[in-house]
Protein backbone atom coordinates (compact mmCIF):
# COMPACT_ATOMS: atom_id res chain seq x y z
CA UNK A 1 0.00 0.00 0.00
CA UNK A 2 1.84 2.98 -1.35
CA UNK A 3 -0.14 5.62 0.45
CA UNK A 4 0.39 4.25 3.93
CA UNK A 5 4.10 4.05 3.16
CA UNK A 6 4.04 7.73 2.31
CA UNK A 7 2.48 8.58 5.65
CA UNK A 8 5.03 6.40 7.45
CA UNK A 9 7.79 8.37 5.76
CA UNK A 10 6.05 11.57 6.77
CA UNK A 11 5.96 10.35 10.37
CA UNK A 12 9.66 9.48 10.21
CA UNK A 13 10.65 13.00 9.19
CA UNK A 14 8.99 14.36 12.31
CA UNK A 15 11.70 12.97 14.56
CA UNK A 16 13.69 16.17 14.12
CA UNK A 17 10.97 18.22 15.84
CA UNK A 18 10.93 19.08 19.59
CA UNK A 19 9.22 16.56 21.85
CA UNK A 20 6.00 18.46 22.58
CA UNK A 21 5.37 19.29 18.95
CA UNK A 22 6.26 15.71 18.12
CA UNK A 23 3.56 14.22 20.33
CA UNK A 24 0.85 16.40 18.80
CA UNK A 25 1.93 15.98 15.20
CA UNK A 26 2.38 12.22 15.67
CA UNK A 27 -1.23 12.02 16.77
CA UNK A 28 -2.21 14.07 13.72
CA UNK A 29 -0.20 11.84 11.44
CA UNK A 30 -1.86 8.73 12.86
CA UNK A 31 -5.24 10.34 12.28
CA UNK A 32 -4.20 10.94 8.66
CA UNK A 33 -3.01 7.36 8.34
CA UNK A 34 -6.41 6.14 9.54
CA UNK A 35 -8.17 8.49 7.14
CA UNK A 36 -6.23 7.04 4.23
CA UNK A 37 -6.98 3.48 5.25
CA UNK A 38 -10.67 4.22 5.65
CA UNK A 39 -11.12 4.15 1.91
CA UNK A 40 -10.20 0.51 1.47
CA UNK A 41 -11.32 -0.98 4.76
CA UNK A 42 -10.85 -4.77 4.57
CA UNK A 43 -13.75 -5.06 7.05
CA UNK A 44 -15.89 -5.11 3.90
CA UNK A 45 -14.60 -8.62 3.26
CA UNK A 46 -15.91 -9.65 6.68
CA UNK A 47 -19.20 -7.89 6.02
CA UNK A 48 -19.69 -9.91 2.84
CA UNK A 49 -18.89 -13.14 4.66
CA UNK A 50 -21.20 -12.18 7.52
CA UNK A 51 -24.11 -11.49 5.22
CA UNK A 52 -23.56 -14.90 3.65
CA UNK A 53 -23.49 -16.58 7.06
CA UNK A 54 -26.70 -14.84 8.09
CA UNK A 55 -28.55 -16.10 5.02
CA UNK A 56 -27.02 -19.56 4.84
CA UNK A 57 -29.00 -22.55 6.08
CA UNK A 58 -26.81 -24.05 8.80
CA UNK A 59 -26.79 -26.20 11.91
CA UNK A 60 -28.56 -29.45 12.82
CA UNK A 61 -31.95 -27.88 11.98
CA UNK A 62 -30.69 -26.50 8.67
CA UNK A 63 -32.19 -23.03 8.97
CA UNK A 64 -30.74 -19.59 8.34
CA UNK A 65 -30.44 -16.84 10.94
CA UNK A 66 -33.00 -14.76 9.06
CA UNK A 67 -35.61 -15.65 11.67
CA UNK A 68 -33.41 -14.28 14.43
CA UNK A 69 -34.91 -11.36 16.34
CA UNK A 70 -32.23 -8.80 17.17
CA UNK A 71 -34.77 -6.66 18.97
CA UNK A 72 -36.60 -5.04 16.07
CA UNK A 73 -38.50 -8.12 14.95
CA UNK A 74 -37.41 -11.42 13.35
CA UNK A 75 -34.87 -10.84 10.59
CA UNK A 76 -34.69 -7.07 10.98
CA UNK A 77 -31.03 -6.10 10.93
CA UNK A 78 -31.18 -2.44 9.88
CA UNK A 79 -30.48 -0.25 12.89
CA UNK A 80 -30.68 -3.15 15.34
CA UNK A 81 -27.16 -2.77 16.69
CA UNK A 82 -27.71 0.85 17.73
CA UNK A 83 -30.26 -0.37 20.30
CA UNK A 84 -28.23 -3.23 21.73
CA UNK A 85 -27.74 -4.48 24.41
CA UNK A 86 -31.39 -4.76 25.39
CA UNK A 87 -33.73 -6.97 27.36
CA UNK A 88 -35.22 -9.93 25.48
CA UNK A 89 -38.41 -11.35 26.96
CA UNK A 90 -37.98 -14.76 25.26
CA UNK A 91 -34.71 -15.33 27.09
CA UNK A 92 -35.57 -13.21 30.14
CA UNK A 93 -32.20 -11.50 30.17
CA UNK A 94 -30.29 -8.58 28.74
CA UNK A 95 -28.24 -9.56 25.70
CA UNK A 96 -25.62 -7.94 23.56
CA UNK A 97 -25.21 -8.77 19.87
CA UNK A 98 -22.93 -11.77 20.32
CA UNK A 99 -25.08 -13.27 23.08
CA UNK A 100 -28.18 -12.83 20.96
CA UNK A 101 -26.51 -14.53 18.01
CA UNK A 102 -25.50 -17.47 20.20
CA UNK A 103 -29.10 -17.60 21.48
CA UNK A 104 -30.43 -17.79 17.91
CA UNK A 105 -27.84 -20.36 16.87
CA UNK A 106 -28.88 -22.56 19.80
CA UNK A 107 -32.66 -22.10 19.73
CA UNK A 108 -33.22 -21.81 15.97
CA UNK A 109 -30.34 -23.55 14.23
CA UNK A 110 -30.05 -26.29 16.86
CA UNK A 111 -26.36 -25.91 17.68
CA UNK A 112 -25.25 -26.82 21.19
CA UNK A 113 -23.99 -23.89 23.25
CA UNK A 114 -20.47 -25.38 23.20
CA UNK A 115 -20.52 -25.77 19.41
CA UNK A 116 -21.87 -22.28 18.84
CA UNK A 117 -19.24 -20.61 21.02
CA UNK A 118 -16.30 -22.72 19.93
CA UNK A 119 -14.57 -19.84 18.17
CA UNK A 120 -15.57 -16.42 19.47
CA UNK A 121 -12.54 -14.72 17.92
CA UNK A 122 -10.67 -15.51 14.74
CA UNK A 123 -6.96 -16.01 14.30
CA UNK A 124 -5.48 -16.36 10.83
CA UNK A 125 -6.96 -19.35 9.08
CA UNK A 126 -9.27 -20.29 11.97
CA UNK A 127 -11.95 -17.73 11.35
CA UNK A 128 -14.74 -16.70 13.67
CA UNK A 129 -18.35 -16.55 12.55
CA UNK A 130 -19.09 -13.92 15.17
CA UNK A 131 -16.62 -11.41 13.83
CA UNK A 132 -18.05 -11.78 10.32
CA UNK A 133 -21.66 -11.60 11.51
CA UNK A 134 -20.85 -8.67 13.79
CA UNK A 135 -19.15 -6.85 10.90
CA UNK A 136 -22.21 -7.20 8.69
CA UNK A 137 -24.86 -6.55 11.31
CA UNK A 138 -23.12 -3.48 12.69
CA UNK A 139 -22.54 -2.14 9.17
CA UNK A 140 -26.33 -2.12 8.80
CA UNK A 141 -26.48 0.43 11.63
CA UNK A 142 -24.02 2.85 10.04
CA UNK A 143 -25.33 6.39 10.38
CA UNK A 144 -27.99 5.40 12.93
CA UNK A 145 -27.96 7.27 16.25
CA UNK A 146 -27.09 5.14 19.28
CA UNK A 147 -30.22 4.61 21.31
CA UNK A 148 -29.88 2.17 24.19
CA UNK A 149 -32.97 2.50 26.36
CA UNK A 150 -32.85 1.47 29.95
CA UNK A 151 -36.60 0.83 30.19
CA UNK A 152 -36.55 -2.61 31.74
CA UNK A 153 -35.33 -3.10 35.34
CA UNK A 154 -32.87 -5.75 34.13
CA UNK A 155 -31.39 -3.26 31.66
CA UNK A 156 -30.90 -0.74 34.45
CA UNK A 157 -29.36 -3.45 36.61
CA UNK A 158 -26.93 -4.41 33.81
CA UNK A 159 -25.93 -0.76 33.44
CA UNK A 160 -25.23 -0.44 37.16
CA UNK A 161 -23.19 -3.66 37.24
CA UNK A 162 -21.27 -2.45 34.18
CA UNK A 163 -20.50 0.84 35.89
CA UNK A 164 -19.25 -1.05 38.97
CA UNK A 165 -16.97 -3.21 36.83
CA UNK A 166 -15.65 -0.14 35.02
CA UNK A 167 -14.44 1.41 38.27
CA UNK A 168 -13.53 -1.83 40.06
CA UNK A 169 -9.84 -2.07 40.86
CA UNK A 170 -8.31 -5.51 41.01
CA UNK A 171 -5.80 -7.98 39.63
CA UNK A 172 -2.02 -8.06 40.19
CA UNK A 173 -1.70 -4.48 38.88
CA UNK A 174 -4.58 -3.12 40.98
CA UNK A 175 -6.10 -1.88 37.73
CA UNK A 176 -9.57 -0.74 36.76
CA UNK A 177 -10.88 0.13 33.31
CA UNK A 178 -10.99 3.68 34.63
CA UNK A 179 -7.23 3.65 35.34
CA UNK A 180 -6.57 3.98 31.61
CA UNK A 181 -9.91 5.28 30.39
CA UNK A 182 -10.78 7.87 33.04
CA UNK A 183 -8.56 10.74 31.94
CA UNK A 184 -8.24 12.69 28.70
CA UNK A 185 -5.02 12.65 26.70
CA UNK A 186 -3.59 9.33 27.88
CA UNK A 187 -1.98 6.89 25.55
CA UNK A 188 -0.12 3.60 25.43
CA UNK A 189 2.88 4.14 23.19
CA UNK A 190 1.25 5.89 20.19
CA UNK A 191 -2.22 4.53 20.78
CA UNK A 192 -4.63 7.15 22.09
CA UNK A 193 -6.79 5.94 24.93
CA UNK A 194 -10.31 7.28 24.85
CA UNK A 195 -11.61 8.85 28.04
CA UNK A 196 -14.76 6.81 28.56
CA UNK A 197 -15.99 8.91 31.47
CA UNK A 198 -16.35 11.84 29.09
CA UNK A 199 -19.41 11.94 26.83
CA UNK A 200 -17.54 12.70 23.59
CA UNK A 201 -14.84 10.13 24.34
CA UNK A 202 -17.35 7.40 25.15
CA UNK A 203 -19.28 8.15 21.98
CA UNK A 204 -16.25 8.16 19.72
CA UNK A 205 -14.94 4.92 21.20
CA UNK A 206 -18.14 2.91 21.17
CA UNK A 207 -19.29 3.95 17.71
CA UNK A 208 -16.01 2.82 16.09
CA UNK A 209 -16.16 -0.82 17.20
CA UNK A 210 -16.11 -3.44 15.64
CA UNK A 211 -13.00 -2.50 13.71
CA UNK A 212 -10.45 -4.00 11.36
CA UNK A 213 -7.16 -4.08 13.24
CA UNK A 214 -4.40 -3.60 10.69
CA UNK A 215 -1.81 -5.03 13.09
CA UNK A 216 -3.82 -8.24 13.47
CA UNK A 217 -5.39 -8.51 10.04
CA UNK A 218 -8.73 -9.29 11.65
CA UNK A 219 -12.04 -7.58 12.29
CA UNK A 220 -12.50 -7.42 16.04
CA UNK A 221 -15.88 -7.35 17.74
CA UNK A 222 -16.78 -5.39 20.84
CA UNK A 223 -16.60 -8.48 23.04
CA UNK A 224 -13.06 -8.98 21.78
CA UNK A 225 -12.23 -5.42 22.78
CA UNK A 226 -13.43 -6.10 26.33
CA UNK A 227 -11.75 -9.52 26.41
CA UNK A 228 -8.43 -8.00 25.44
CA UNK A 229 -8.76 -5.12 27.91
CA UNK A 230 -9.30 -7.69 30.66
CA UNK A 231 -6.21 -9.54 29.51
CA UNK A 232 -4.15 -6.35 29.52
CA UNK A 233 -5.34 -5.60 33.05
CA UNK A 234 -4.35 -9.17 34.05
CA UNK A 235 -7.93 -9.77 35.13
CA UNK A 236 -9.42 -13.28 35.02
CA UNK A 237 -10.37 -14.21 31.46
CA UNK A 238 -13.60 -12.54 30.42
CA UNK A 239 -15.97 -15.28 29.36
CA UNK A 240 -17.63 -14.89 25.98
CA UNK A 241 -21.31 -13.83 26.34
CA UNK A 242 -20.99 -13.67 30.15
CA UNK A 243 -23.03 -11.39 32.42
CA UNK A 244 -19.93 -9.27 33.01
CA UNK A 245 -19.33 -8.74 29.29
CA UNK A 246 -22.96 -7.83 28.68
CA UNK A 247 -23.12 -5.49 31.69
CA UNK A 248 -19.97 -3.64 30.67
CA UNK A 249 -21.22 -3.38 27.08
CA UNK A 250 -24.56 -2.01 28.33
CA UNK A 251 -22.76 0.63 30.40
CA UNK A 252 -20.53 1.72 27.51
CA UNK A 253 -23.22 1.56 24.83
CA UNK A 254 -25.67 3.60 26.88
CA UNK A 255 -23.01 6.27 27.50
CA UNK A 256 -22.61 6.58 23.73
CA UNK A 257 -26.31 7.37 23.23
CA UNK A 258 -27.01 10.13 20.74
CA UNK A 259 -23.87 9.57 18.68
CA UNK A 260 -24.00 8.36 15.12
CA UNK A 261 -22.83 4.78 14.79
CA UNK A 262 -19.87 4.53 12.44
CA UNK A 263 -18.41 1.01 12.35
CA UNK A 264 -16.88 -1.31 11.22
CA UNK A 265 -14.02 1.15 11.43
CA UNK A 266 -10.34 0.65 10.81
CA UNK A 267 -7.74 0.88 13.53
CA UNK A 268 -4.03 0.40 13.65
CA UNK B 1 -11.07 -21.05 -3.74
CA UNK B 2 -10.46 -17.72 -2.14
CA UNK B 3 -13.14 -15.29 -0.99
CA UNK B 4 -14.56 -12.87 -3.56
CA UNK B 5 -13.04 -9.45 -4.11
CA UNK B 6 -14.92 -6.25 -3.50
CA UNK B 7 -14.70 -4.09 -6.60
CA UNK B 8 -16.03 -0.60 -7.09
CA UNK B 9 -15.64 1.13 -10.44
CA UNK B 10 -16.77 4.67 -11.11
CA UNK B 11 -16.43 6.90 -14.14
CA UNK B 12 -16.12 10.68 -13.97
CA UNK B 13 -15.13 13.03 -16.82
CA UNK B 14 -13.73 10.17 -18.89
CA UNK B 15 -11.57 8.87 -16.06
CA UNK B 16 -12.45 5.48 -14.64
CA UNK B 17 -11.41 4.86 -11.03
CA UNK B 18 -11.17 1.26 -9.89
CA UNK B 19 -10.99 0.30 -6.23
CA UNK B 20 -10.40 -3.31 -5.34
CA UNK B 21 -10.24 -5.04 -2.00
CA UNK B 22 -8.79 -8.54 -2.14
CA UNK B 23 -9.00 -11.23 0.49
CA UNK B 24 -5.59 -12.84 0.81
CA UNK B 25 -3.19 -13.96 3.54
CA UNK B 26 -0.10 -12.50 1.82
CA UNK B 27 2.39 -14.53 3.87
CA UNK B 28 5.99 -13.49 3.34
CA UNK B 29 7.53 -16.85 4.21
CA UNK B 30 9.69 -15.16 6.84
CA UNK B 31 7.29 -15.53 9.75
CA UNK B 32 7.32 -18.38 12.23
CA UNK B 33 4.29 -19.83 13.96
CA UNK B 34 3.96 -20.45 17.70
CA UNK B 35 5.83 -23.76 17.48
CA UNK B 36 8.74 -22.21 15.61
CA UNK B 37 7.99 -23.56 12.15
CA UNK B 38 8.28 -21.24 9.19
CA UNK B 39 4.91 -20.21 7.78
CA UNK B 40 5.24 -20.96 4.06
CA UNK B 41 5.11 -18.01 1.69
CA UNK B 42 1.70 -17.46 0.16
CA UNK B 43 1.19 -14.29 -1.80
CA UNK B 44 -0.39 -12.85 -4.91
CA UNK B 45 2.03 -12.85 -7.83
CA UNK B 46 0.16 -11.22 -10.67
CA UNK B 47 -2.81 -8.92 -10.90
CA UNK B 48 -4.51 -8.16 -14.19
CA UNK B 49 -7.37 -5.80 -14.90
CA UNK B 50 -9.27 -5.75 -18.16
CA UNK B 51 -12.01 -3.47 -19.42
CA UNK B 52 -14.15 -4.99 -22.16
CA UNK B 53 -11.37 -7.54 -22.73
CA UNK B 54 -8.63 -4.91 -23.07
CA UNK B 55 -5.86 -5.05 -20.48
CA UNK B 56 -5.75 -1.79 -18.50
CA UNK B 57 -3.46 -2.88 -15.68
CA UNK B 58 -0.95 -5.63 -15.32
CA UNK B 59 1.04 -5.90 -12.11
CA UNK B 60 3.63 -8.17 -10.57
CA UNK B 61 3.35 -8.33 -6.82
CA UNK B 62 5.56 -9.70 -4.10
CA UNK B 63 5.67 -10.25 -0.37
CA UNK B 64 5.87 -6.54 0.46
CA UNK B 65 2.17 -6.08 -0.19
CA UNK B 66 -0.02 -6.19 2.91
CA UNK B 67 -2.57 -8.79 3.93
CA UNK B 68 -6.05 -8.20 2.45
CA UNK B 69 -4.62 -5.72 -0.08
CA UNK B 70 -6.42 -2.65 -1.32
CA UNK B 71 -5.66 -1.49 -4.86
CA UNK B 72 -6.78 1.74 -6.45
CA UNK B 73 -5.95 2.88 -9.96
CA UNK B 74 -7.58 4.81 -12.78
CA UNK B 75 -7.55 4.62 -16.54
CA UNK B 76 -9.01 6.49 -19.49
CA UNK B 77 -11.21 5.12 -22.22
CA UNK B 78 -13.92 3.33 -20.27
CA UNK B 79 -17.57 4.32 -20.23
CA UNK B 80 -20.50 3.60 -17.95
CA UNK B 81 -21.83 0.06 -18.35
CA UNK B 82 -18.49 -1.40 -19.42
CA UNK B 83 -17.35 -4.53 -17.65
CA UNK B 84 -14.12 -4.52 -15.65
CA UNK B 85 -12.59 -7.86 -14.70
CA UNK B 86 -9.87 -8.21 -12.08
CA UNK B 87 -7.83 -11.40 -11.89
CA UNK B 88 -5.10 -12.40 -9.48
CA UNK B 89 -2.96 -15.48 -9.28
CA UNK B 90 -0.85 -16.44 -6.28
CA UNK B 91 2.34 -18.46 -5.87
CA UNK B 92 0.37 -21.62 -5.12
CA UNK B 93 -1.45 -21.38 -8.42
CA UNK B 94 -4.72 -20.31 -6.84
CA UNK B 95 -6.65 -17.84 -8.99
CA UNK B 96 -9.58 -15.59 -8.50
CA UNK B 97 -11.45 -13.46 -11.03
CA UNK B 98 -14.24 -11.04 -10.22
CA UNK B 99 -16.01 -8.48 -12.31
CA UNK B 100 -17.84 -5.20 -11.86
CA UNK B 101 -19.71 -2.82 -14.11
CA UNK B 102 -18.61 0.80 -14.42
CA UNK B 103 -21.09 3.14 -12.77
Amino acid sequence: MKRSLASLLAAATLIALPAAALAQSTVDEIAKYRQQLQDGNPAELWEARGEDLWKQKRGPKNVSLEGCDLGKGPGVVKGAYAELPRYFADADRVMDLETRLVHCMVTQQGFSFADATRRPFGNGSSRSEFEALAAWITSESKGVKMNVRLGHPKEREAYQIGEKIFYFRGGPHDFACATCHGETGKRIRLQDLPNLTDKAGAQLAYTTWPAYRVSQGEVRSFEWRLYDCFRQQRFPELKFTSEAAIALTTFLARNANGAEFNAPAIKR
Amino acid sequence: MADPMRIRVTEKDGLVTVRVLMSHEMETGLRKDTSGNVVPAHFIRTVTATCQGRVVLSAQWGTAVSKNPFLEFSFKGGKKGDKVVITWEDNKGDRRADEAVIS
